[in-house]
């Protein structure tokens, strides 16, 4: 049987902004007391008013752009209206039918929105005297969440896992998520569904919503069961897509199945109106312009750059994205390299990229620490004479005193800041392994 | 010291001129309450023993010399206003045993001011009524006439006031919720511009109609509350930037060649006639200060109803949603049947289905009143009508019959869908029963309505007039 697969995307991201969508509370909530950073406003308590949090539109936007979207210059905040008992007020704070960026592309994928909204709080199930109980840790609640949907364009598992991986990066690299699944700062929620060809004839069957997914091995793992069950499922009952027939299916890990959780999908109402308590954005061309001038150099187009100007390879290259802290390192580098008086082709340009890349680089620590080794091909012909050398090791270690204190207290590393000092002063011209021997004898004798 | 006499402004005089302490001013309100509350049911809790704790305060200061603009003056809130500490009900047993964990804005800013709280005021639970009998603890009486109604849904802090059972009171204006039972009680009641005043804090009813206000004895009064009431929250994102006025100092300036216009469509079928003469008679007293009165139209009026009560219950019942039984204690079991009432018309015009045909079409029809008053008011500086097509009516008269009460709005509710501010002040007696005109003008005129009513209180004196 001939089929084609649709797989739409809705993905939901925590913003990192320092303060909740609507109030003040702290937003790092993750692995905090329960019920901690929570106020009236993210508690819902009687009177309380949301103001919305203007980093997080701007950060927001930023997506919208990097996504290639429109963006509104008229949007608002609405009510979606449902009950659940992680969400206090009894709606929530999201958009409808003006989000703040539409119709974007990215990765050759149709975005048909991005829009802002408030994290819920969570459930916790436990059993406490000997009683189940579900518990509410409001800490969540309140945290800003951007929701980007796209169009059903993705056409196998290896795509969809591929898009969300290039999506995490984008926003990573923007500097406004983190995204990281296993912690929830990043959800997913594909619809599946197929084209089937049979007896020349095309049938579609009956969407599926998935949920529960929290890392990309699990989206991977369920859009291909779900493709597989509902080719068996179709195979049985011939039963095609109609309007209130979608479902929503949960992925059990440990039965590597999806599971039917509710049934009419579309049937849900939830009442949209708009949010009475929060004015209407207006932006301004010149405020999305500015904003647009935010959006950094992007993953893909740095990767690109990244393989044309240092020759690196398509692997290195993605290596070193993964991050911004490790992206810039490694241009600092060769920077600082190049003011060494070292060109391009003196530079050991792949060892620097594989070590930034590479899980020794400590992120926090950055670079002092880097070996000088790598970013300097060895040289046969250092033309400065030893005793030049050794008044420019001299020179080095007098004006560095605290860290020469440093190497003498146990802080072997912080050598090589000071035969980058050297390789600066004698813009290159001598073989760092030398003047690292040079220095450590000085270090030591006194 | 003379408390049926006594206004905040006097008040504050008398307590400058240690003609009476803070202490004894809460006693003699406090002796007033004794007497009457338990007739009137003007109160849902009583802060007796805090109220007196903080009039020593207040006096310890006073004698020290410390200058705040209402040390020592009390004052009475509706139970939708949070106060830290003392229970806030909303006259609605869903939160029967609800003690705020955070002062509302403007409870912190009277607070801060030195006000001192007697208590919380008795109102239609959830401030969902026009007469104050849709109390869950008990209906509110009116003190001119016991066997009438006090009006709503501020109706017992209309009724404290009328009674002397407190200086001033705070409330809440969603449809009329203020100005009628001020009407209906010989007092004072503004609605200011929505925006002008924060909500933060306030149990909320139809958050886009919601104004919070006050009732006073005198204009000035009403003019001194909303000097410091007013201004941006940053806690309230509606809130209006723009500046506080000094309202109480602009109050005496001339009112001569304003324009005041009189919209026929508040004086067609349905108004009473003896309440239609009197607004006629007050507006000869305008006249006789210089005010140019002239006929003007409002021609989508006959609409604004019917537009109030798809709009207001949509929002109430997402407002209300909080209430499921999960944190407050008390379920969904307990609300009574006007709150259910409004909850099920909400939910049925925000359906998907429905929307267009109710929700949508009522906020376009909102536009248009909207404009019809922006249009007005380049012809006119204010507008003058009555508060209430009736006069006071009987407890129990249109308790049966919903769409009867819901009419008792039918000239207030226009401002809260247009935002615009709305003073109601005593317009003189019928049969012994109060009547109030309404004074209404465009975005941040308080300044205006506060100047317009100051002199005709001052022509007619109306409000030395008090209950037997």
């Amino acid at each position: 049987m001939e089929f084609k697969v649709f797989i739409g995307l809705e993905i939901h991201i925590e913003l990192k902004t320092k303060a909740k969508m609507f109030c003040r509370c702290a937003a790092d909530y993750f692995g905090h007391e329960p019920n901690t950073h929570v106020c009236p406003v993210c508690l819902g308590l009687p009177g309380a008013l949301p103001v919305p949090n203007k980093k997080a539109i701007e950060l927001t936007i930023m997506v919208g752009q990097a996504l290639n979207c429109q963006i509104n210059s008229f949007s608002k905040f609405d009510r979606k209206n449902y009950f659940y008992p992680d969400l206090p007020k009894g709606y929530q704070i999201s958009q409808y039918d003006l989000p703040l960026c539409q119709k974007g592309e990215f990765e050759g994928i149709k975005i048909t929105r991005v829009h802002l909204e408030e994290d819920t709080g969570k459930l916790i199930h436990e059993i406490a005297n000997n009683q189940k109980v579900s518990l509410i840790d409001f800490n969540r609640s309140g945290i800003p969440l951007m929701e980007i949907v796209t169009e059903p364009d993705l056409r196998s598992t290896t795509q969809a896992k591929d898009f969300l991986k290039k999506l995490q990066q984008l926003v990573r690299c923007l500097g406004v998520a983190d995204a990281d699944m296993e912690k929830g700062q990043m959800r997913c929620e594909p619809t599946v569904n197929l084209e089937i060809v049979k007896n020349k004839r095309k049938y579609y069957t009956p969407l599926v919503e998935i949920k529960n997914i929290n890392s990309f091995r699990f989206a991977e793992k369920a859009i291909e069961y779900e493709i597989k069950r509902q080719l068996e499922e179709f195979e049985k009952t011939g039963l095609e897509k109609q309007a209130g027939n979608k479902t929503t299916r949960g992925w059990d890990e440990k039965r590597q199945k999806t599971v039917l959780q509710r049934e009419k999908e579309e049937a849900a109402d939830y009442r949209y109106f708009p949010e009475p308590d929060i004015p209407p954005i207006r932006l301004t061309d010149s405020q999305i312009k500015a904003l647009k001038s935010k959006v950094p150099e992007l993953p893909g187009v740095k990767i690109i750059r990244f393989m044309n100007q240092y020759g690196l390879s398509r692997e290195a290259a993605i290596n070193l994205i993964r991050t911004n802290i490790r992206a810039d390192e490694f241009e600092k580098k060769i920077n600082e390299a190049k003011k060494y008086g070292l060109s391009l082709q003196e530079i050991k340009i792949n060892e620097l990229a594989s070590w930034i890349g590479g899980k020794k680089f400590n992120q926090k620590k950055k670079l002092k620490e880097i070996p000088v080794i790598f970013i300097v091909r060895a040289k046969k012909d250092y033309k400065l004479p030893k005793e030049k050398v050794i008044k420019t090791v001299n020179l080095v270690i007098d004006n560095n005193q605290k860290i020469v204190e440093e190497i003498k207290k146990g802080k072997e590393t912080a050598i090589e800041f000071l035969v980058g000092q050297v390789m600066k002063e004698t813009k290159g011209q001598v073989d760092p392994n030398h003047a690292r021997s040079i220095l450590r004898e000085k270090i030591k004798s006194a | 010291m003379n408390i049926d006499q006594l206004t905040i402004v006097k008040a504050k005089e008398g307590l400058k001129k240690k003609e009476f302490s803070s202490l004894e001013l809460v006693e003699g309100y406090f002796k007033n309450i004794k007497k009457k509350n338990s007739q009137l049911n003007a109160f849902i809790t009583l802060c007796e023993k805090e109220a007196l704790l903080e009039a020593k305060k207040a006096d310890k200061l006073i004698s020290e010399g410390v200058k705040k603009s209402l040390l020592g003056i009390p004052m009475a809130f509706k139970d939708n206003f949070l106060t830290r500490g003392i229970k806030t009900t909303a006259a609605s047993k869903v939160l029967q045993n609800y003690i705020p964990v955070y002062d509302a804005t403007v409870v912190d800013k009277l607070k801060k001011a030195g006000v001192i709280i007697l208590g919380k005021t008795n109102m239609d639970a959830w401030a969902h009524g026009s007469s104050g009998e849709a109390s869950d603890f008990g209906l509110t009486r009116n003190p001119y006439d016991r066997n009438k109604v006090p009006g709503g849904s501020s109706s017992g802090s209309a009724t404290a006031v009328a009674s002397r059972m407190a200086l001033a009171a705070t409330g809440t204006d969603t449809g009329g919720s203020i100005r009628q039972p001020a009407s209906f009680c010989n007092v004072v009641g503004l609605k200011p511009t929505y925006g002008r005043v924060s909500r933060y804090g306030i149990i909320a009813m139809a958050s886009s109609l919601d104004a919070i206000g006050h009732l006073t004895k005198t204009v000035a009064d009403s003019a001194l509350l909303l000097g410091i009431t007013a201004g941006q929250d940053k806690f309230d994102a509606t809130t209006s930037p723009s500046p506080v006025g000094d309202y109480l100092k602009n109050i005496k300036k001339s009112v001569k060649n304003i324009k005041i216009g009189v919209p026929k469509e508040y004086f067609r079928e349905g108004l009473e006639q003896n309440v239609k003469s009197k607004i006629k008679a007050a507006l000869k007293e305008f006249e006789k200060l210089g005010v140019k009165v002239e006929e003007v139209s409002l021609p989508h009026t006959e609409y604004a109803l019917a537009v109030y009560y798809i709009i207001q219950p949509a929002e109430v019942s997402s407002n209300l949603a909080r209430y499921d039984g999960i944190r407050y204690g008390l379920g969904r079991k307990m609300f009574a049947g006007e709150a259910k009432r409004r909850i099920m018309l909400g939910t049925f015009t925000l359906s998907s289905g429905y929307w267009e045909a109710y929700y949508l079409k009522a906020m376009q029809v909102r536009t248009l009143i909207k404009q019809d008053f922006d249009k007005v008011f380049k012809k006119v500086d204010a507008l003058i009508t009555p508060v209430s097509p009736t006069l006071p009516f009987k407890i129990g008269e249109k308790t049966a019959d919903p769409l009867k009460m819901y009419l008792s709005d039918i000239y207030t509710v226009t401002a809260n869908l247009a935002g615009i501010p709305g003073i109601s002040i005593p317009a003189g007696f019928v049969n012994n029963l109060p009547v109030g005109m309404q004074i209404l003008g465009p975005h941040f005129s308080e300044d205006l309505l506060f100047r317009l009513a100051y002199h005709y209180e001052q022509q007619t004196g109306l409000y030395k007039k008090k209950p037997v």
